[in-house]
């Protein structure tokens, strides 16, 4: 039972040729590009350096604008550091419980047989598919001043973290479900008839397999997290050194005509952004290589 | 139905749903809307503003078509915050007139290039509409606030807008730090009031209109907001009370026409600043800034025949030095007093 | 043998798989259901019922109303289409940068392949700020070249559509990929041998092999499309019956005073929601049930 390809996007299929020396990829020259695939290359750098790699590149440069000392000025102001550190725990937060709320309700979904399942399947894209703005409306609803349930966690931490769970809900449940329908089932009954009690059996032959998976998913929703604006603006009262975001201290930033410092934090969220990716992307990739 | 079947409909469904969709949409972007101003006499006027003086400007629109300068006029519009709105011109968002909430935000446009200098000449020095900070309560006033004093009290839960991203909280936070210096205190007690002040806040919505929504839905117990804006929002139905201070400050909302501009947009300026253009400002809560404009009853102020009174000590914002020096002085980002005071609550929650 | 359809990381609505037989009926298998939908009903499925509630809070008649509105009615006139030129760009290009990623090498392949990844964990703010810096027509690096040609970027249609390729990018591929990578080059080389040109492969052979994957990428593209808030809001000006979108409308209608005004925005946010949900149900229920082989 392999499961590769964690990061789909790299890897190949088994029936390529295999790597010759050990841990290089293999190279039989630097490119097997045909001239239509070649064209269709450049056509496609061409836009995705339009849209993506120059306006990103221009906030790089923007950040850089005042040299280190101010660019490390502006990520340490007192304010600065505050939102970056309430964001960076909260969404961490929120992934561990992805990370076990996820894994929990893909096992329903794809183990579990009730009346309504199909039901609950919907349920898991409504976020993805509410625009942020009104998926704040809605958790307003709930949790704010006229809640019919007497709490009123409006311009807390508590929203802020509430927030970043309801728009990460979909990542982990969606990389696990596949991985989980894969999974062969003699297996576990192999394990349960030599007496494996049902924890055993999942900590040593399930979670293996859904460690690549779990670990992506994670990847996502820390990512997804961070950057997350639309819902906390009416919901987390954006008060400093409380529940103020690092989108909207990039904002204020924006309003008062900051743009380096502007650009400075929305370099280090990028930073953090793909140091998560890569480091979950090397866990994931050695857990495959060993499960 | 059999399984087939039933996937056969499905997928004639969609594919029926994907092909009208696609035969609407790809005529439609691009030239969004009508090209404006083709039909003979008709000019299209692009106006960006904050977004309080909306209703106010739309019912000035209406009365300026009546006028024979404004005979054919047709406005696009751009509503948000007043910051957001002037760096969108400053960026290149096609405007004629404009009307923001602080005078930095003209400023802005002045040292772009796109707005005269002499924008501040006139006999209103560039401004178009007054208001006054109040302090809004919930309906009966629970918390018997009665001035300033009142709002530093325990268990008053405070919402004003951002100061970081909102240009017009900022007249909110320099009332409350002037109005103790007008009644005689110096600048260590205005500090010590202010710090205060923001140990009772218990949110920052981000413009002036999110703050007051946040009130609305029951957020906080207590609202620092534009008189123009309560007026507004009780006319809306909102229901609410509102205190106008003693000591206060006066809120001056500018408006200028671009360089470029089409010269209706001059027009519509000097209609703005005439009494008929004031007229509709008063009734929407705004105090005018010409002298004679009839007042009349407004609906929504405490008292709607007199619905403009005037504190004892009412201070703008010459008193205080002008924007440049507030501005450095008080919302600097390491070194201004809010900042400074907000590290300090904001250590302490 | 479980190599096939790997994670893709963007939301997978999966193939049905083989059904596991559930072996007893356990407390453990109750609790869990429990927990799950628990969580469910508190996060998502209550919050959206009360919004739908106070939608028809008071009847259909207002509801109504709001749909009438000429600005209602454009911006989702224009949501619709930004939506869908942002799709289709994403869908061009994502079919042909899928196929480079799992059919050939070349050098930087693999630092594509990371950097396709990098727009999902873009703040919405900071997409808005990037697109200005380079395109607004009067301080962009390339934008008042571009206005002087004549191509207004920022504060038009052009903006939006690229602000919203920008965020909902990396769908498509994600899809694709897992599914290219698994069903591999065989049939296609057969085909080809057998003198089939390389379109008419791609087109016979590769896409009825990847089209319900194709399909799903695009409606979470779509999804996606439908509901950017943040960066639209930077890059299109906001001007009512010209650059508002649907979006922009929620938030300037639920800003403004009056129950209309309320209903007018929970109106347009619940049909904007609608749209993208039935989209996915929809596909996910076109899928067929098993592996998509």
């Amino acid at each position: 039972m392999t499961s590769s390809a964690v990061t789909p996007l790299v890897e190949r299929p088994d029936d390529a040729p295999p790597p010759a020396p050990r841990g290089r990829r293999r190279r039989r020259r630097t490119t097997d590009l045909t001239p239509v695939a070649g064209l269709g290359l450049g056509i496609t750098m061409l836009w995705f350096s339009l849209l993506v790699l120059i306006p990103l590149l221009a906030v790089v440069v923007q950040a850089s604008e005042g040299g280190w000392q101010a660019y490390w000025e502006a990520l340490t102001s007192p304010q600065t550091a505050a939102a970056l550190r309430l964001t960076v725990s909260q969404a961490l937060l929120v992934t561990l419980v992805n990370i076990v709320m996820g894994t929990a309700i893909a096992w329903v979904l794809v183990r579990d047989r009730f009346w309504g399942k199909q039901f609950l399947e919907v349920v898991i894209d409504i976020p993805f598919a509410l625009p942020t703005i009104v998926a704040g409306l809605v958790l307003l609803s709930l949790y704010g001043p006229s809640s019919p349930l007497g709490v009123d966690w409006a311009n807390t931490r508590v929203a802020v973290f509430l927030a970043f769970l309801f728009v990460t809900l979909p990542f982990v449940v969606r990389t696990v479900q596949p991985v989980l329908i894969e999974l062969e089932p003699e297996v576990e009954e192999a394990a349960a008839s030599l007496g494996a009690s049902r924890f055993t059996t999942f900590r040593t032959i399930i979670l293996p397999s859904l460690a690549p998976a779990i670990t992506s998913g994670a990847a996502l929703s820390f990512a997804r997290g961070i950057s997350e604006y639309g819902s906390l603006v009416l919901l987390s009262g954006n008060l400093p050194y409380s529940t103020e975001v690092a989108s909207v201290r990039i904002l204020s930033y924006v309003e008062g005509d900051k743009l380096m410092e502007a650009a400075a934090v929305a370099s280090i969220l990028l930073v953090v952004a793909l140091v998560v990716i890569v480091v979950l992307d090397i866990i994931s990739r050695s857990v495959a290589r060993h499960g | 139905m059999s399984i087939t079947t039933r996937r056969r409909v499905l997928q004639a469904a969609a594919g029926a749903i994907a092909l009208g969709l696609t035969a609407t949409l790809s005529g439609c972007v691009g030239g969004a809307a009508q090209p404006a101003s083709d039909a003979s006499g008709t000019t299209t006027l692009h106006l960006v503003g904050f977004a309080v003086p909306k209703e106010a400007n739309n019912a000035i629109q209406k009365k300026f078509a009546e006028t024979p300068e404004g005979k054919g006029v047709v406005w696009e519009e751009s509503y948000g915050a007043s910051g957001d709105q002037s760096r969108a011109v400053a960026n290149g968002l096609k405007a004629d007139y404009v009307n923001f909430s602080l005078e930095g935000d003209v400023t802005r446009l002045v040292k772009a290039g796109l707005v005269d200098t002499t924008w501040k000449d006139g006999p209103t020095k560039g401004i178009v509409s007054d208001s006054v900070v109040v302090i809004v309560v919930p309906k009966g006033n629970p918390q018997g606030i009665k001035c300033w004093d009142d709002l530093v009290k325990p268990g008053i839960k405070l919402i004003t807008p951002n100061p970081a991203s909102s240009g017009s909280a900022r007249w909110n936070i320099l009332a409350a730090y002037q109005q103790v210096i007008a009644s005689g205190g110096s600048e260590a007690d205005a500090k010590a009031y202010l710090t205060k002040l923001f140990n009772n806040v218990v949110a920052l919505p981000g413009s002036g209109r999110d703050a007051t929504n946040a009130f609305l839905e029951g957020s906080g117990n207590v609202l620092i907001s534009y008189e123009n804006e309560a007026i507004l929002a009780r006319q809306s139905g909102e229901d609410f009370d509102y205190i106008v201070p003693n000591a206060t400050l006066k809120i001056e909302n500018p408006g200028a026409v671009l360089k470029d501009a089409d010269p209706k947009a001059k027009a519509y300026l000097d209609f703005v600043l005439n009494t008929a253009g004031q007229e509709e400002f008063v009734k929407k809560g705004f105090r005018p800034v010409v002298k004679d404009t009839p007042v009349g009853t407004v609906e929504g102020a405490n008292d709607p025949t007199k619905p403009f009174p005037v504190p004892s000590k009412l201070f703008t914002i010459a008193d205080l030095g002008g924007w440049d020096a507030v501005n450095t002085k008080f919302f600097e980002e390491n070194t201004g007093i809010v900042p400074q005071i907000q590290k300090a609550t904001g250590k302490s929650q | 043998m479980a190599d096939s359809l790997t994670t893709s990381a963007a939301p997978t609505r999966p193939a049905r798989g083989k059904v596991v037989t559930v072996r007893s009926r356990s407390p453990f298998r109750w609790v869990l259901r429990l927990i799950v939908i628990a969580y469910l009903f508190f996060l998502v499925i209550w919050p959206v019922t009360l919004v739908a509630k106070a939608t028809f809070s008071r009847g259909l008649a207002p509801v109504l109303d709001a749909l009438q509105q000429p600005e209602v009615i454009f911006a989702f006139k224009l949501t619709l289409s930004v939506a869908f030129w942002a799709v289709v760009i994403n869908t061009a290009f994502g079919i042909v940068v899928s196929l480079l990623l799992v059919r050939y090498t070349f050098p930087g392949r693999r630092a594509l392949s990371a950097m396709i990844d990098v727009p999902l964990s873009v703040s919405p703010i900071v997409v808005g700020l990037a697109l200005l810096l380079v395109y607004s027509g009067r301080t962009g690096w390339i934008g008042g070249a571009l206005e002087s040609a004549g191509l207004q970027v920022i504060y038009a249609p052009p903006g939006i559509i690229m602000a919203t390729a920008f965020v909902s990018l990396p769908l498509v591929i994600r899809e694709l990929v897992p599914v290219l990578t698994e069903i591999g080059t065989d049939s296609e080389q057969a085909a080809r041998s057998l003198g089939a040109s390389p379109l008419q492969a791609f087109l016979s052979i590769t896409l009825p092999a990847i089209k319900w994957a194709l399909l799903y990428g695009v409606v979470l593209s779509l999804a996606r499309s439908l509901g950017e808030f943040g960066a639209v809001k930077i890059v299109s000006g906001g001007v009512a019956m010209r650059t508002q979108t649907a979006t922009l409308l929620v938030e300037e209608r639920y800003q403004q005073f009056g129950p209309e005004n309320t209903i007018t925005a929970y109106t347009a946010a619940l049909i904007l929601a609608l749209i993208a949900v039935l989209a996915l149900v929809v596909v996910t229920s076109l899928r067929p049930k098993e592996n998509s082989q």
